[in-house]
């Protein structure tokens, strides 16, 4: 037989999870001229793109641009898109290996951190991952709800997503009407009588991990006035001597707008934003029924760890905060996979620079691959996937050139196709997402509105003619 | 970006080594595991010190027989320790000032890792350019 990655015997690779780093690892084996790769890519939903179209905000659709890029991979012939099949319940670790020499695992951190305070699980409590998911069209989050009769809200974070929610909880529905939120999200929000959203830091403004850009919509709102303390905005002295000792021009940028914020007075908007520092929730307060309508806070202050990193530190002052929303938004979390080798400390599958590890030997497991989120965890944004996946497609060329590679009975791209057919009739193609693409637009634009999202397995099917 | 995100790509293995080891053997671990610095730890697990590559090339200057002689009589005894949430800028401002670059992680008095300034500069390195492609992208969908 060839060689493996020759045009008479390619590379087979099969790609797990179609977000930005399924598509950028499919990129970077692209791009190499060496050897010949034939690649899939799956997908637990009919729609690919992960987070850029179920996590990005849906008044960012400049962010959403990239999906271009994605378009231009997914156009090559050696290329082939199976949505709607789940990893685990249509094919297992045992199917791919008998069908591919290699396998990547690019299946994002798929849900929230917690934050391990009493009266977390009242209700009204609600994580940020599913709002989120529920807002962008997310089929599995659609028939969620939220209980947008209460005035008072706090999001528990001061990271993007935190912003995103409070920014998105702001907005009037003429803002939101000009963005691809989900249809029922957008008659949701329409009637929404939230007043006042409270975002909550625990460190100060200095520590913030919210970009400038994000800080900077929430104050040109057009019916929310943004509100920031002014001593919580007044920097400590451990923060000032830090910045005076290495001046960050990001951070110094976010100061000055947090500071102009917090001289501006309210302006009669309907709606108040206000960004709160160095508090942390300890419990929430409900009612009767396990309803929230409260929060204690304590304040916090700030401590140098012994590599420089300024922590936060409870005090012994408290304060209660009345709302009858909440939603915590403290990062997001890898959830494992069946069969694939796990790392519990950090969330994330067993590895080193994307080649999975054996727990027992600590050596690599032949042909088992992962880059993104489920890699390293989630941080960066939508282009920091590029460079991580290009580390993890390194890795995997260089055992392709030293012939450490699965050995599959059946590495043919039909056999891989039927036994997907035979699993989950329903598989979706990238055509059939093309498709699927060009309606929702089209509908879009009908309405003014960049695109009208398809919700349901249902809808699409339908949509499809199926 | 915090510490633990450089963590999470390096297995799960800490390798340590015994004050009482010699400097040979300190060199021979360093040289096969291509790494720059190893933590000493006693018979409990806790960190007693640091042997980097830099020691051993000042010992082997300075003194007779140098590689023969153990760890503990040259490596640096003040350890300082990172935490998996500390902040990388942080850690390598505090490495650039205080001269190390090699910081051995604790979480709940067990040490989980080890990071060096190399892995700070890549982890950097690659976060700019993701940022710079992401802005890229953004501005290529303005023009057309």
């Amino acid at each position: 037989m060839a060689n493996v990655g020759t045009d008479a015997n390619p590379l087979r690779v099969a790609v797990i999870g179609a977000g930005p780093s399924g598509f950028y690892v499919a990129d970077h084996l692209f791009r190499q001229r060496e050897f010949v790769v034939e690649l899939d890519l799956f997908d637990r939903l009919p729609t690919p793109f992960g987070l850029v179209r179920a996590g990005v905000a849906p008044d960012h659709q400049k962010i959403k641009s990239v999906t271009k890029v994605f378009d231009r991979i997914a156009s090559r012939p050696n290329f082939r898109f199976y949505g709607n099949v789940e990893f685990g319940t249509h094919v297992n670790v045992q199917d791919l290996r008998e069908h591919y020499h290699q396998i990547c695992y690019t299946t994002g951190a798929q849900t929230d951190r917690r934050m391990g305070i009493p009266g977390e699980d009242f209700q009204r409590s609600y994580s940020t991952t599913e709002f989120v998911t529920w807002y962008n069209g997310h089929p599995d989050c659609r028939d969620c709800q939220f209980d947008l009769s209460q005035e008072r809200v706090a999001v528990v974070g001061v990271g993007n997503v935190a912003v995103d929610v409070a920014r998105i909880l702001s907005s009037t529905p003429d803002e939101l009407v000009k963005t691809d939120i989900a249809d029922y999200a957008l008659e949701a929000l329409s009637c929404s009588r939230v007043k006042e959203i409270t975002l909550l830091g625990r460190r100060g403004p200095a520590q913030a991990a919210f970009t400038t850009p994000e800080i900077k919509e929430l104050g040109e709102l057009a019916d929310a006035d943004v509100v920031v303390l002014p001593e919580e905005v007044k920097l400590d002295d451990l923060s000032r001597a830090t910045l005076e000792h290495n001046p960050d021009q990001a951070t110094i940028r976010k100061l000055e707008i947090l500071q102009e914020y917090s001289k501006r007075g309210t302006t009669g908007k309907s709606r108040k934003l206000t960004i709160r520092f160095l508090v942390s929730p300890v419990e929430l307060i409900g009612d009767e029924v396990g309803q929230v309508v409260g929060m204690r806070l304590v304040r916090n202050e700030l401590y140098a760890t012994e590599a420089g990193t300024l922590r936060p530190k409870h005090t012994d002052q408290f304060e209660e905060l009345p709302v009858g929303l909440v939603f915590r938004s403290v990062g997001y979390r890898g959830v494992p996979l069946p069969g694939v080798p796990f790392n519990d400390k950090w969330s994330v599958i067993l590895n080193e620079k994307g080649r999975v590890i054996n727990p027992n030997t600590q050596q690599p497991v032949v042909g088992d691959y992962t880059a993104g989120w489920i890699k390293r965890g989630p941080t960066g944004v939508v282009g920091t996937n590029k460079p991580d996946a290009a580390e993890t497609a390194g890795c995997m060329l260089e055992d392709l050139a030293r012939d450490s590679i699965l050995k599959p009975k059946q590495p043919e791209v039909a056999a891989a196709r039927s036994l997907i057919r035979e699993r989950q009739p329903n598989y979706f193609t990238y055509a059939d997402w093309l498709r699927l693409d060009e309606l929702e637009v089209t509908k879009g634009q009908a309405a003014g509105r960049p695109r009208i999202k398809f919700t349901s397995l249902e809808d699409m099917l339908s949509a499809l003619g199926r | 970006m915090k510490v633990r995100t450089i963590l999470a790509t390096k297995g799960a293995t800490v390798v340590t080594i015994r004050p009482q080891q010699s400097l040979r053997e300190a060199a021979r671990l360093l040289a096969e595991h291509n790494i720059g610095a190893r933590v000493a730890v006693n018979e409990a697990g806790e960190i007693v010190g640091i042997i980097s590559e830099r020691d051993i090339i000042r010992a082997a200057a300075r003194l007779d027989e140098a590689l023969s002689r153990p760890v503990s009589e040259i490596m640096t005894k003040e350890v300082i320790v990172g935490l998996p949430n500390d902040d990388l800028i942080a850690v390598a401002n505090a490495m650039t000032e205080k001269r190390f670059r090699h910081l051995p992680i604790v979480e709940r008095r067990e040490m989980v890792g080890i990071i060096s300034m190399g892995d700070i500069v890549k982890c950097q390195r690659d976060q700019y350019k993701g940022e710079i492609d992401t802005l890229e992208t953004q501005i290529i969908a303005d023009e057309t």
